[in-house]
């Protein structure tokens, strides 16, 4: 304070650098705040669309919504969900994803714990494997999969799609976890082993809740994966009654292809909970995506 | 996902009771993968030997469909030409914006816009597109976006999802190259974008500023630092991402399947391969596209695992 009043032309030269500063970085900012709006913009007019009525979406555009008289409605919504299977759909993904994602996580740790603190032989050629099939494309799969679920009479049931999730899902969980445990300091695990712990009893008291981090990660990962899925639902779930949302609005596209109040809001139905997930937990699932890179 | 291999506690496991124990804390596991992943593998490379019913031997005609029938053909070559353009150009803006997201205090709200669309399905994103490319005759309403804006520049509205010829030479490009197959592919740009600049945004902060600082106190400019230190450090992360981005060009399938269905050329090998299935049940030619895919991913599977185990060596 006393230094601006003995000098009031450093604040000005301060004032002008910082302005030079702000005006040179200008086209950065345009660019960024333009390419930000840019790739909002869709979702953002299909929630607009959602919300307006069938008429105003079929003859107008969009954009014109945020024009006098600001007309909206939850029409779509409610016609949607009662009348297309979307209230439906939404209880068949979380019955699909839910298993879905608890069973994979659980049966990989198991795996993981032994990869990260046990000898046996091949164990470095068995994680190989692991790491090759993370890889494979579910496509490789989906005939002799089909063919033995069939067989067993479980193809088409919810039971069947946990198993192929769970398969599907494994080689990634045990690769993260993996990797989470063998971090986890050596001397807490050597420590409880000279107490006489057992190896269940470490699993469960230390490891488990040491790496809540990273079972975050993967269970946001693999949720999304499950409740995204379009391929292995179509093939191993051909009962409309069962079908997830995925398969329902693919159903509503081919039948209902140009009444985009209902396809739009059938659409941000099923886009809600993976943006309150995203919203609500970005740092694990950034996390889940930096450890997984590779995985598709 | 650094040093999977290191000799770290694993190496030595602190915890020798019983031979058997390891084995039966894996058995789940590889129960799962067996059965679903490792089995199947093998029975999908014998099937695609045999004939649609998978009752008799069929040599390697199923293979010979594939590679001399058209619709097969244009469906490589749309694959291919996924792989090229959705790998280059979603590796190339990711790589813009890390970098220029580096740079401004925004920066997590402006890559939150960015990555948001990595959080929702194919078949979400395929409904928001074909709003998008929304097509009406010309003088209508134009309710898709990018008709509206073609049309106020002056343009005439263009059904984006069909193949359609040049402007003015009137001439209509040879599959894949037809600008429908471009309008899929900037779709798949918009949702994997995201993904790259997350992944090499990280790989750039770990390029140490003090390199950055001494380059420029030696009067090196933005671009030569870019060039000459940013690009060479960071091309490590580069490869883990276009490698994903490579694995997703060829398995390639929810987004096709609803935007198109793969009618007016658009085709996919994992499209084809369902209609193969379902709609001509023929299990031959569904299973030697399949195995095309496959033979397509190994080169990755191998640099994959180079990778893994020359990063266990070194640490």
């Amino acid at each position: 304070m006393k230094k601006e009043l003995m000098k009031p032309r450093a604040g000005f030269e301060d004032f002008a650098s910082r302005l030079k500063i702000l005006l040179s970085r200008f086209p950065l900012h345009f660019f960024l705040v333009g390419i930000a709006l840019l790739w909002m913009t869709p979702a953002f007019g299909l929630l607009t669309s959602s919300l307006r009525d069938a008429a105003a979406v079929a003859n107008s555009g969009w954009w014109t919504a945020f024009q006098p008289p600001f007309e909206f409605t939850l029409e779509n919504y409610q016609q949607v969900i009662t009348q297309s299977r979307m209230g439906a759909g939404f209880i068949n993904s979380l019955i699909i994803a839910i298993p879905g994602t608890v069973i994979p996580i659980l049966v990989a740790a198991f795996a993981a714990f032994a990869f990260a603190w046990m000898r046996f032989p091949g164990r470095d050629i068995l994680f190989i494997l692991v790491v090759a099939l993370l890889i494979v494309p579910v496509q490789m799969t989906l005939i002799p999969v089909l063919r033995l679920l069939t067989d067993l009479k479980i193809a088409g049931t919810f039971p069947a799609i946990w198993l192929a999730h769970t398969a599907y899902g494994l080689p990634f969980a045990i690769f993260l976890l993996r990797n989470f445990f063998v971090a986890l300091p050596r001397e807490l695990l050597e420590s409880a082993y000279l107490d006489g712990a057992s190896n269940m009893r470490v699993f469960f008291r230390l490891v488990l809740p040491l790496s809540v981090p990273a079972l975050a990660s993967l269970a946001i990962f693999q949720f999304l994966w499950v409740w995204n899925d379009l391929l292995v639902a179509l093939v191993i779930l051909q009962d409309p009654g069962k079908a997830p949302m995925t398969v329902t609005i693919t159903n509503l596209v081919s039948s209902y292809g140009a009444q985009w109040q209902l396809l739009t809001s059938a659409a941000f139905i099923s886009m809600i909970l993976p943006l309150v997930i995203f919203f609500a937990l970005q740092r694990y699932f950034v996390q889940g995506i930096l450890t997984g890179a590779v995985k598709g | 996902m650094a040093g999977w291999l290191r000799s770290g506690p694993g190496g030595k496991s602190i915890n020798r009771r019983g031979r058997l124990i390891p084995w039966l804390w894996l058995l789940p596991s590889f129960l799962f993968m067996a059965v679903f992943l490792i089995y199947p593998v093998i029975d999908t490379l014998l099937i695609s030997f045999m004939n649609r019913d998978s009752s008799a031997c069929a040599g390697a005609a199923n293979y010979q469909y594939v590679f001399t029938n058209s619709a097969a053909q244009t469906a490589l070559l749309n694959n291919a030409l996924w792989l090229v353009f959705f790998t280059v150009l979603t590796v190339g803006l990711g790589l813009i914006f890390a970098v220029l997201t580096n740079r401004v205090r925004y920066e997590a709200v402006a890559k939150a816009a960015i990555f948001i669309p990595m959080a929702i399905s194919f078949v979400a994103a395929a409904v928001i597109w074909r709003f998008m490319y929304t097509f009406r005759p010309e003088g209508f309403t134009q309710i898709g976006l990018v008709n509206a804006v073609a049309t106020n520049l002056g343009l005439d509205p263009t059904a984006w999802l069909v193949q359609q010829p040049l402007p003015y030479i009137d001439l209509l490009l040879p599959a894949p190259l037809h600008t429908n197959n471009f309008a899929l592919i900037a779709v798949g740009i918009w949702m994997w974008t995201g993904f790259a600049m997350v992944v090499l945004s990280a790989g750039l902060k770990g390029i140490s500023t003090e390199v950055i600082e001494a380059a420029r106190v030696d009067g090196a400019s933005e671009w030569q630092i870019f060039r000459r230190i940013i690009l060479p450090m960071l091309s490590p992360t580069i490869a883990v991402v276009a490698t994903t981005l490579v694995i997703q060009a060829l398995k390639n399938f929810d987004m096709v399947w609803v935007m198109t269905a793969g009618n007016f050329g658009t085709d996919v090998v994992a499209t084809l391969m369902f209609k193969e299935m379902f709609n001509y049940h023929d299990f031959g030619r569904a299973a030697a596209m399949a195995v095309i895919l496959m033979v397509a991913l190994l080169p990755i599977i191998f640099i994959t695992i180079r990778r893994f185990r020359s990063q266990g060596e070194t640490r």
